[in-house]
């Protein structure tokens, strides 16, 4: 059976054979940061391009279909334009912060992408905290959105960063709550030991209903926490123009906009790794020739399928509802999706000690 | 002016919103003065798309400023020229042909169910979801086939002449109309299922923009929005022209005032209208389709006014004649200006995105404002 844990490990045996310890650990440095770069590259194009079409679906239309095979090469195109374009800065901005952002934005969603296991030990960094890593480093991506929206020197900038702050600030604490069920729920911080504890059945399923609640609310908390819409605040395009990146053009605006694209990618992945079982292939309890032949299937595979089904459910998210007002989405963090975490969180704790999950 | 690029002297933000921005829906200049995120003042700057379109009409003969009325409040361009047409024959004295007659109604509303269709999908938009933009545009396009078909133009029809219509109906017409409403039938259906009953589209709709049946009439409100408010006020029911006293169709009165109400004042309209051709497509009687009428239209010294009612509420024409080949003075009371006027009041106290929910519902097409 075909595995990325072969690949991972040789290239180990390989480099360590080959070279003294400091190296081979420097090389490695060299190989991932290479291929998260690529990684992040790739997974713009195939997002946007995903977007694109999904959205003319549901929109009855066609969406990209002249460049490349069926428009596959479009977004390829857009971003040659968009690297070749000016990158203007307004009079009046603060020149340093204005440059500074869009890396800080980046940099935030490129370090989420480490403890992210994409297969059976094929995970950058298995840190025994992962958890509280992700959680942690999501909420710097919100020190660049503000220091974009304040440098601009641009009202309707600011008033989307502003918008932004308040807004992720808030669901952070709901998406924590969610994840924190599973982390009690499978009694470890390490993503790879969450996804062990997931063997005989994800726990979206052996949760039982609250596990499914939390579910909900960290899907409903991570839209938020990506500006994407119906929470798409910070760049509501009715209202603020284009919000907190009004004034960015060129490679910069595109780093937000992959940026934006990443954010999905990382969130949707560690859904699918707390709650469905990241690369865990879909095993029920004792069906053992069943389990078997799911087994087949490469956690790769499985991976990603399951991340792209998210991802998915965003998109179709975003083409349906209407964008919610920003006291209006207050209100709905603060008096209803944070006291049902916490009861929900509660109710879990209890099924745990009691050993009523599967 | 200096006001309008800073902060007010009170430390309020003062932000302009167009004349080039995504929501204004043309080049309406909005500035707003906002603490924090909730207004305090709106402040409409119009001007930036007047073409003194009253003034040239002074220039133009009886037959030819009817078309420059198209390019007002063009999402409604038939009824405009209807209203002007009306004008022009009240001071001929002529007698329209039935069979234009009936050919005027269905084609005034074709325009309503085309424009509430664009304003659904606009309005939609502005609120956020971007989808039923595109299948609103889906089923106005079968209603700019049909307009093509017979009038030649899709969006500037020109089609409505002093005694009648200009051309006769296309042969495929009455297949074509049928052939929408069946589709459309189903269709309206799926919009109420899409946004209508949304809980996100209630909570940014329900409450927000209030409007009293007191302040609608002393704003001058009309159309959809002072009906919202209660006030009864539709030209087709208070003042019939053309065939409208022989139709059965219900007058859509809400009460509250709200985004909401002038959403369903909306939605329920374009089935009203629905209705309205059903009665009519299959009863289109035989005859002329225009009276016959001078080459050179002369209207006796004197003052005449008719008005009609477009997709958004009551428009006006005045003429005043001195017995010219040209009108000495006309005057246009577009339904947009007066609605706009109302929205510093509807929008008082509110935040930004309740401002774009308003003008959204306020259905506005600038080019009807400036003139």
């Amino acid at each position: 059976m075909f595995s990325l844990e072969k690949i991972s490990i040789g290239v180990q045996t390989a480099l360590n054979n080959s070279l003294p310890a400091f190296w081979a650990l420097m090389a490695q440095f060299a190989i991932v940061g290479v291929l998260v770069i690529s990684l992040f590259a790739v997974l713009g194009l195939v997002l946007v391009f995903m977007e694109r079409k999904v959205s003319a679906y549901m929109q009855i239309r066609l969406g990209p279909n002249r460049v490349g095979y069926k428009g596959t090469a479009q977004t390829l195109a857009d971003t040659l334009k968009l690297l070749v374009k000016e990158g203007l800065i307004p009079d009046g901005a603060d020149k340093f912060l204005f440059r500074l952002a869009p890396y800080v934005v980046m940099i935030s969603a490129m370090l989420l992408m480490a403890p992210i296991p994409f297969s059976r030990n094929f995970q950058i960094w298995d840190i025994n905290i992962g958890v509280l890593y992700i959680s942690a480093i999501s909420s710097m991506a919100v020190i660049g959105i503000l220091m974009a929206g304040w440098s601009s020197n641009n009202k309707y900038s600011l008033l989307g960063a502003m918008r932004s702050g308040a807004q992720i600030v808030s669901y952070e604490l709901s998406a924590g709550l969610s994840v924190l069920s599973i982390v009690i729920l499978s009694g470890s911080l390490q993503l790879s030991e969450i996804i062990q504890s997931q063997e005989n059945g994800w726990w979206l399923f052996k949760g039982h209903i609250p596990a499914v609640i939390a579910f909900v609310i960290f899907i409903i908390a991570v839209t938020a926490e990506t500006n994407r819409a119906p929470f798409d605040l910070a760049e509501a395009e009715s209202e603020l123009t284009a919000g907190f990146h009004t004034e960015y053009s060129g490679m910069r605006f595109a780093l937000f906009f992959l940026a934006e694209y990443a954010n999905i990618f990382i969130v949707c992945a560690i859904g699918a790794t707390l709650f469905l079982g990241g690369w865990m292939p879909f095993h029920v309890g004792s069906w053992s020739a069943f389990n078997q032949i799911m087994d087949y299937i490469p956690g790769s595979i499985w991976f990603f399928g399951k991340t792209f089904l998210l991802i998915f459910v965003i998109m179709w998210f975003r083409w349906t509802f209407p964008r919610l007002r920003i006291d209006q989405l207050l209100n709905l963090e603060w008096k209803y999706l944070l006291p049902i975490g916490l009861i929900n969180l509660l109710l879990i704790t209890v099924m745990a000690i009691l050993g009523w999950h599967f | 002016m200096l006001e309008e690029i800073g902060t007010s002297a009170e430390g309020d933000l003062i932000i302009n919103v167009g004349p080039q921005h995504p929501s204004t829906h043309g080049v309406l200049h909005l500035v707003i003065t906002l603490q924090g995120e909730t207004i305090k003042k709106v402040e409409p700057h119009l001007g930036y798309i007047h073409r003194s379109i009253e003034k040239m009409c002074e220039s133009l003969s009886y037959r030819q400023f009817i078309y420059v009325t198209s390019r007002m409040d063009y999402l409604s361009s038939h009824i405009n020229n209807l209203g002007c047409a009306l004008a022009v024959e009240k001071g001929l004295q002529v007698e329209v042909p039935r069979r234009a007659m009936v050919i005027r109604v269905l084609m005034s509303e074709l325009t309503r169910l085309a424009s509430h269709q664009l304003w659904w999908g606009a309005m939609a938009m502005d609120i956020g979801a971007l989808t039923p933009f595109f299948h609103a545009f889906r089923e106005r396009e079968m209603i700019n086939d049909i307009m093509e078909e017979t009038c030649g133009a899709r969006l500037t029809m020109n089609y409505m002449v002093p005694g009648g219509v200009m051309f006769d109906l296309h042969p495929d017409f009455q297949k074509k109309v049928k052939e929408f409403i069946a589709h459309f039938k189903g269709k309206i259906d799926e919009y109420d299922e899409l946004l209508t009953g949304n809980v996100i589209f209630r909570e940014r709709t329900v409450g927000v923009g209030k409007i009293s049946r007191e302040d609608a009439i002393s704003y001058g409100c009309s159309g959809p929005v002072a009906r919202a408010a209660g006030v009864s006020c539709d030209i087709r029911k208070h003042a019939p022209y053309d065939m409208y006293s022989e139709l059965k169709f219900d007058e859509i009165l809400h009460t509250d005032g709200d985004c909401y109400a002038r959403y369903l004042v909306r939605m329920q309209e374009m089935r009203q209208s629905l209705n309205i051709i059903e009665q009519l497509i299959d009863n289109i009687p035989e005859g002329d389709f225009q009276a016959k009428t001078k080459a050179v239209l002369k209207l006796p010294k004197g003052e005449y006014y008719s008005m009609v009612e477009t997709a958004r509420g009551e428009f006006g024409v005045y003429i005043i004649s001195e017995g010219a080949m040209t009108p000495y003075r006309i005057k246009f009371r577009s339904p947009g200006f007066s609605n706009l006027s109302a929205l510093d009041h509807m929008a008082k106290g509110s935040k930004i995105g309740d401002l774009v929910a308003i003008m959204g519902t306020l259905d506005l097409v600038i080019p009807d404002i400036d003139r």
